[in-house]
């Protein structure tokens, strides 16, 4: 699945774009943050970030599809 | 002032005169004077909203000019409310202006924001944003939000009645170390000005009642791919449920830390031989530095403490203020005893004075 990154997350994965294939079996969104988290530790670190699938906000239990595209949504403040 | 400056939008059919006597009698509060602050104000003011508060107590600085257009060179030093009201005037003498030159805090917020039909919170700090948030839901207001990171912005329209809030997208605030703000991460003078415009557009819209409001929708825009994406977000019913305001909305560490004015440490140089440790990057430092400040750059500061001495005060200084606190905190996780005080401002502060006092 395709994921996008916005934001801090960006830096952390340093890369907007990231084809994932190799999640678990029956992915939901908390796998796909599990997943960030052991890849780059930096992820534990946020306090809150949203995922979008497919343009729509997805709670953690939301199942994932292998044509899905996600994004990653961390709060940003700058101004 | 006659009507007919307006005549332009006015014969757009799905605008009408209707539309601008909404605008000539709506009141509305923009938090922040800055780099959204400017183009909201700008705009806001030009098409005939009736009154505008300004919430800001930041003076004008040479580094605001690449993004804050509003501003001039002969600006520099005065307070940002006081030139806003100034220019917005000379714009349009029709609108009525009110300056609140103060931050928002949580003793104000709800006094100031009760007289206005809508906000648009245009700060750069998530305590603010997370305190206009709540206090427009305790007092139902919507409120316009805009927000930036790097190329990046983010806008949509929160609490509508009854639509999602902030926290309905982002439930809990960073934490200070999390995310990086513009005076340490740098920003593209246009994209405020982008992001900005789009949070005009949606008061407008939000006051007249045209076309459909970035409600239960946040945008993001990505000035380098020249990409928008809009995230639909639902409602989380508790969100809407706040009746007070927390009693404070400063990262945690706040409280704790001492710190001295970046005008104040002028003195404290000139006077004696003070421990200094600038925790820029090399490169930051070899560009520009105050004499007898120690680099050791924040991600090295772990490594290095061994080169304080813990005995005597140490002073923390990086560009903007908020790096120098980072390693302030580290340095005290390891001693706790420590005299540390932080620069506040830093360097941005101390030019501002050499410069321009």
């Amino acid at each position: 699945m395709n994921v996008l990154f916005f934001g801090i997350t960006r830096d952390i994965v340093g890369t907007s774009e990231l084809l994932i294939s190799d999640l678990v079996n029956k992915p939901t969104v908390n796998d796909l943050k599990e997943y960030l988290k052991t890849r780059y530790s930096e992820f534990s670190k946020l306090t809150s970030f949203a995922v979008a699938v497919n343009n729509e906000y997805a709670k953690d239990n939301v199942p994932l599809e292998r044509n899905d595209e996600i994004a990653i949504i961390p709060p940003v403040s700058g101004g | 002032m006659s009507e007919n400056r307006y005549s332009r939008q006015i014969q757009l059919k799905s605008f009408g005169k209707l539309a601008q006597d909404k605008l000539a009698n709506a009141k509305v509060l923009v938090i922040g004077a800055g780099g959204l602050g400017v183009p909201v104000l700008t705009y806001l003011n030009a098409m005939g909203v009736g009154e505008i508060g300004i919430v800001d107590n930041d003076t004008v600085s040479i580094t605001n000019l690449h993004r804050q257009v509003l501003y001039d060179e002969s600006d520099v030093g005065t307070l940002k409310v006081t030139v806003a009201a100034r220019k917005l005037n000379e714009q349009n003498s029709a609108t009525q202006i009110k300056t609140f030159a103060t931050f928002l805090n949580v003793e104000n917020a709800l006094k100031i924001i009760r007289n206005y039909d809508c906000v648009v919170d245009a700060s750069d700090n998530f305590p603010t944003r997370y305190l206009v948030n709540d206090a427009c839901v305790i007092l139902n207001k919507p409120f316009v939000y805009g927000a930036l990171h790097d190329f990046e912005g983010q806008v949509s329209v929160f609490n509508a009645d009854g639509s999602p809030t902030y926290r309905c997208l982002f439930p809990t605030m960073p934490k200070e170390d999390e995310v990086p703000n513009c005076n340490d991460n740098g920003v593209l003078g246009i994209l405020p000005g982008i992001i900005g415009n789009l949070q005009a557009l949606e008061t407008v819209k939000l006051i007249t009642g045209i076309g459909d409001l970035l409600s239960g929708t946040l945008l993001i825009f990505d000035a380098l791919a020249q990409r928008t994406q809009k995230i639909k977000f639902p409602v989380v019913e508790e969100n809407l449920l706040i009746k007070e305001l927390q009693t404070s909305y400063s990262f945690s560490c706040e409280t704790i830390l001492e710190s001295i004015e970046a005008i104040g440490l002028q003195d404290l140089l000139a006077d004696k031989n003070i421990q200094l440790i600038d925790v820029r990057t090399n490169n930051e430092y070899e560009d520009e530095h105050l004499i007898g400040a120690v680099n050791i750059p924040l991600d090295e500061i772990d490594d290095r403490l061994k080169e304080l001495d813990i005995a005597s005060p140490v002073y923390f200084i990086c560009q903007s203020g908020i790096r120098s606190k980072k390693a302030l905190l580290e340095v005290k996780k390891q001693f706790p005893e420590a005299i540390c005080i932080n620069v506040n401002g830093g360097m941005n502060k101390l030019n501002s004075f050499a410069n321009y006092a």
